[in-house]
């Protein structure tokens, strides 16, 4: 049965272990955002040893590239992007202390297995819920590459974020589990 | 003739370009609402009241439904006897397209294909727009407009069957693009159909079909007898919304078809997501 939790990042290894496919989780804390060019950099930088623009440990990185602010606010809207673009990426971001993704949509078994092994999560929030999402996210600021515009990574401050655990650190996967329920086989 | 003017198609086509972003239409809300009520799968159930709760939120406050504002498609039909003064017809889209991504706060989402370097500074703000022009009878220009998000044409395939595959090949192909897109094109989804044509037809229709109102049956009965088939068959899959598992995974199928060389069948399959932004306007 799915269970509900409120967490705050960083996220420990008891909290990715307490995780099951299919829980809601609330976040709240800091979150980074990063696309695809972005973490091109990222892995280039731990590949060359260089100093990464946020800690790592217990991090939680958004696949997200926001509309712009409007004036007075903070973020645009902001909901998760198609999640597979970063799966070359992610499993070395995992094995350095990255313990949580949100995005929408599959990952591959080299993500799944780096999240059963170093104890990490995937979670998914709600394609095009992007006006509801950004208004959920409290603080934003470009900290690293902002001539990469809307893949420039933020720090967001989230509060009660809402997001589903897709793969847990088991070996789950919620996408898989969920459509057997429902599949009609002929 | 008739003549219209340059500066009112950039006008009409920036005001349409900003309400789209922030207002999903009736259709879609409809089917949204329909696919909420239906759903089994309580999970789903709550990813469908986000997305109600979402298309309130960035209509009463004026945001964005999805941050992904897409890239602008338009399928532009022309009379004849209507003179444009003043410019070009695509550089007036073109234009308009530009001012309301600007003036609406959306996102600038055209790069490079290689360099994959954004091109609002080297070409336009979120340009070029893809444009479809026909010339038809008449002194109206009917200006039919999407915003067309990544995820869902991602997922987006075409292939020429054998004319032996015939309908039953038709519907496999369907179902295998839909079933192995899964949660990635954000369902519940709206999937356009091309049959027939060329290669590029078959695509071009896949495409056009997506603008239809959600969930009208196609004229000819043959053919909207072959959209419900596809539409039961689809929801069998047991995808949901966002893929967590659920009975509504497809809201319509919308088919165009055309005829097609004796030797091949082409068909395309093109996938909208549930925020299905568009809006037509005739000047």
């Amino acid at each position: 049965m799915s269970q509900v939790h409120y967490l705050t990042t960083p996220l420990s290894d008891e909290d990715v272990k307490n995780l099951k496919a299919g829980d809601i989780v609330y976040l709240s804390g800091t979150i980074f955002t990063a696309r695809d060019a972005a973490h091109k950099r990222l892995v280039d930088l731990i590949e060359n040893r260089g100093e990464l623009p946020f800690q790592l440990d217990g991090a939680v990185i958004y696949f997200v590239g926001p509309t712009p602010p409007k004036p007075g606010e903070p973020i645009g809207s902001a909901g998760p992007t198609t999640s597979y673009r970063m799966d070359s990426y992610s499993p070395i971001l995992i094995k350095h202390g990255l313990k949580g993704m949100i995005g929408k949509g599959k990952r591959n078994q080299v993500v799944k297995d780096a999240c059963k092994e170093y104890k990490a999560v995937y979670f998914g929030a709600t394609g095009g819920a992007g006006a509801l999402l950004g208004k959920l996210i409290k603080e934003a600021k470009v900290i690293a590459y902002e001539e990469l515009g809307p893949e420039a990574i933020r720090m967001l401050r989230v509060e009660n974020f809402p997001v589903t655990v897709i793969n847990d650190a088991y070996g789950n996967d919620l996408y898989e589990e969920g459509r057997k329920l429902y599949e009609v086989k002929d | 003739m008739r003549e219209i003017a340059y500066e009112d198609i950039v006008k009409a086509v920036k005001n349409m370009v900003i309400h789209t972003a922030t207002n999903l239409p009736d259709d879609a809300l409809k089917k949204l609402k329909e696919a909420h009520e239906k759903e089994k799968s309580p999970v789903a159930k709550k990813v469908l009241e986000q997305l109600l709760e979402n298309a309130k939120i960035a209509k009463d406050e004026k945001r964005p439904l999805c941050q992904d504002t897409g890239l602008a498609v338009y399928f532009v039909k022309v009379g004849q006897d209507v003179k444009i003064t003043g410019g070009l017809l695509k550089n007036a889209i073109n234009e308009g397209t530009e001012q309301g991504y600007i003036e609406g706060y959306l996102r600038a989402s055209t790069c490079d294909c290689f360099s994959r370097e954004n091109l609002k500074d080297k070409i336009g703000y979120n340009l070029p727009a893809v444009i479809h022009i026909d010339l038809v009878e008449g002194d109206k220009i009917e200006i039919e407009y999407a915003a067309k998000g990544g995820g869902s044409e991602n997922v987006s395939r075409a292939r020429v069957l054998a004319p032996a595959q015939g309908r039953q090949g038709v519907i496999d192909f369907v179902k295998d693009v839909i079933s192995e897109a899964g949660p990635n094109p954000c369902p519940p989804i709206i999937v356009g159909v091309g049959i027939g044509g060329t290669f590029e037809k078959a695509a071009i229709s896949s495409k056009h079909a997506l603008f239809r109102e959600a969930g009208k049956p196609h004229p000819d009965p043959d053919v909207a007898e072959f959209e419900k088939e596809l539409l039961f068959e689809l929801n069998k899959l047991g995808i949901g919304a966002m893929g967590m598992g659920g009975t509504e995974t497809v809201l319509a199928v919308h088919v165009e078809k055309n005829p097609c060389h004796i030797a091949s069948l082409p068909v395309s399959v093109n996938v909208q997501c549930h925020s299905s932004r568009h809006s037509h306007i005739t000047l």
